[in-house]
């Protein structure tokens, strides 16, 4: 078995066992690994409509086989479990340096089952598992707990955690690793701490196998050089960092501002991937084995810290009417420090100021703070608040978006898709990100099938931004081919620079099971498909795949993508088509035949 | 004619973030580029008035004209 270790490390918080299990290699292949398997797994073993805080749901820590090895930015791990934000499966995926790690450490997955009495981290060193307390580091944030737990942590080893927003059960709460990498997004941290698990350390000493040394370094170094020669991959994304889009999604209008009231900033260049350069950044980040180093290292004041990036740039300045760098530094920062996703933090308290706004949360609710769009102080002390569920509103907004808005009789002032908040593109002017948004599996997300690519940066191909003809299509292939670079443990961003051919390449040289561009597109298909299956087992029914009510319904109000709609209701059906599905939506009997997917 | 330039990342080095620039009526962004030296392979991305432009459009008193090199996604 070659890529993967062939191990999954089973591990019981309620008795504090453990035990090793063997990679089924067949299913590991159909599934790839990562989000894949980690989802299938999810079908298998945890019933689709318990409460996601219930001990009987699990949390399962998967890399993939490319995960650890030489491929160009192969370090990636996911979360998989049932998202307590949305009611879907979720996978949430991050890079740093843990997910090689663990890989090193002998697991292609962590399944963790049932509850510890206490608060616990686990420590893993190869093969060696130890339980150990952790209640002297419940209430800490994640860099003093990470800096707590490297003092008696072996040198070199990684650390995984959750911050207070994850023991506080924010349904917004992120899995955090290497300081400052999320595994962000659906709350994975809060299924973390419903556990009382604090944290996982991990050590390793052995590299995965590779099946074809010398077909392998032949196609890394051609993907090296493609993703070196590419204009964003090789140039934009290092100078600048992804924060070079505030500008490019502003000028089109497109830019969502004041809880997507507005889709163009006037004080965009402030908060500009340019002006961090130029102002704020102190060095490049990169992790496991990439080329590209996106990362950055920013300072504000006396804080230093990495990122942000731009979503979370945007989240906290646009989203939230603030045009102050130093705020959105600030509120990165605590975000990561609280273990919150930064674009559900960020659109949360969007959310907040725009019902402030209107008069609907009063100020006697503030606790002495402000709350109006533009005012960075109090966003990052929300933020702060949120996290430690400081208050009776701060505890609302950890809830997240669409809970605050309903618990205050207005569910549609909340952005979200599947009560996941949307990120920093208004689908209004980018029909085929609308119709991906409506779709994706876990709620509201820009990378379940980045479609920002053609539709603005015009790679592989420039695609109008404004039409609809053919999106559903493309709107499918961005959506498989993710599936499969998640699942397979590699950077969703090598793609800018790769096609499905170099991964089947790359998959083919790792495994040793030669792959096709198709083969790995039928994954993708395979995969999403399983987790559809999964959602309307949860009972997460097509009406939901749907956009909220104001970006349906309200053209958009100004700027050069004044009076454009979603126009979601002519693609949905073009798209169940394109997916093979009935016109309800539901994957019929056929496909999932095809593909080889249970239903 | 009057137009608006605005360039941005690595286009503003020795350039500068927005220009005024004076035009004979209908001239098109291609002479804009070549007016700043700006080659056609450095242009990823060119917007008129905030939407998807062309090099050999006619441009009009008061547009606006975008540009941008390859860059990021995020």
């Amino acid at each position: 078995m070659h890529g993967y270790r062939g191990k999954i490390l089973r591990i019981n918080l309620s008795d504090k066992t453990w035990k090793l299990e063997k990679l089924d290699h067949t299913e590991a292949l159909k599934y790839i690994g990562g989000r894949g398997f980690g989802s299938k797994i999810m079908f298998d073993e945890v019933d689709p409509n318990i409460d996601a805080f219930d001990p009987a749901n699990k949390v399962i820590i998967a890399t993939g086989p490319m995960t650890g090895t030489p491929t160009p930015a192969g370090g990636r791990y996911m979360v998989v479990t049932k998202s307590p934000l949305t009611g879907t499966i979720a996978s949430s995926n991050s890079g740093g340096y843990w997910g090689a790690e663990m890989k090193f450490a002998g697991y292609d997955m962590i399944i963790l089952e049932g509850k510890s009495e206490k608060p616990v981290s686990i420590f893993i060193e190869d093969d060696k598992i130890e339980f150990r307390d952790a209640g002297h580091l419940w209430g800490k944030t994640t860099i003093e707990t990470t800096n707590e737990l490297m003092k008696e942590a072996p040198e070199k080893a990684k650390v995984l955690c959750i911050g207070p927003a994850g023991e506080n059960l924010s349904k917004i709460a992120a899995v955090m690793n290497d300081l400052n990498r999320a595994a962000g997004r659906s709350g994975v941290g809060a299924v973390v701490g419903s556990k009382n698990l604090k944290a996982i350390v991990i050590k390793g000493s052995s590299k995965p196998t590779v099946a074809d040394p010398d077909a392998l370094k032949d196609v890394v170094k051609r993907g090296r050089a493609q993703i070196k020669e590419n204009g964003v991959t090789g140039a934009g994304l290092p100078t600048y960092g992804t924060n070079v889009l505030v500008n490019i999604i502003n000028e089109q209008g497109v830019f969502p501002t004041r809880n997507f009231q507005e889709t163009y900033f006037d004080k965009a260049e402030e908060v500009s991937g340019e002006t961090m350069s130029e102002q704020f950044l102190l060095k490049r980040e990169s992790c496991f084995a990439c080329p590209i180093a996106c990362g950055r290292y920013t300072k504000a004041d006396d804080i230093e810290t990495g990122g942000p990036e731009y979503e979370s740039v945007w989240a906290f300045s646009a989203a939230c009417g603030v045009s102050d760098m130093k705020s959105a530094i600030k509120a990165n920062f605590w975000a990561n420090e609280m273990g919150l996703d930064t674009i559900s933090a960020g659109v949360t308290v969007a959310t907040a100021m725009e019902l402030y706004e209107k008069g609907i949360i009063k100020d006697d609710e503030l606790d002495g703070l402000g709350l109006k769009f533009g005012d960075g102080d109090s966003m990052v002390e929300w933020v702060k608040k949120l996290g430690r569920r400081d208050g009776e509103l701060a505890s609302k907004m950890a809830e997240g978006s669409y809970r605050l808005a309903d618990a205050y009789g207005h569910p549609d002032l909340s952005m979200t898709v599947k009560k996941q908040e949307l990120p920093a593109y208004d689908p209004r002017g980018i029909k085929g990100q609308g119709l991906q948004y409506a779709t994706s599996n876990r709620g509201g997300c820009h990378v379940r099938g980045y479609l920002i690519s053609p539709e603005i940066l015009g790679l592989p191909e420039k695609l109008d931004r404004l039409e609809i003809k053919g999106k559903p299509g493309w709107v499918k292939i961005f959506q498989d081919l993710t599936a499969f670079i998640d699942s397979c443990g590699m950077c969703l961003f090598t793609s800018f620079a790769l096609n499905a051919d170099d991964y089947a390449e790359m998959f083919s040289a790792v495994t040793g099971e030669k792959h096709t561009a198709e083969d790995i597109l039928k994954a993708g298909d395979r995969i999403w498909n399983l987790e559809r299956i999964w959602n309307l087992k949860a009972g997460i029914d097509p009406s939901q795949d749907k956009l909220p009510k104001r970006l349906m319904e309200e053209p958009i109000p100004s700027g050069p993508s004044k009076g454009h709609l979603p126009r979601l209701p002519e693609m949905l059906p073009l798209y169940y088509q394109e997916r093979g599905w009935d016109e309800n939506g539901i994957p019929t009997p056929e496909k999932l035949k095809e593909l080889g997917v249970p239903s | 004619m009057q137009i608006k330039v605005r360039l941005f990342a690595t286009l503003r080095e020795g350039r500068g973030k927005e220009l005024i620039m004076d035009l004979e009526p209908g001239l098109n962004p291609q002479l804009v580029i070549d007016l700043l030296k700006i080659k056609r392979d450095e242009v990823a991305i060119l917007l008129v008035n905030g939407m998807d432009g062309k090099f050999d459009q006619q441009l009009i008193d008061g547009d606006t004209v975008s540009i941008f090199p390859p860059v990021g996604g995020g």
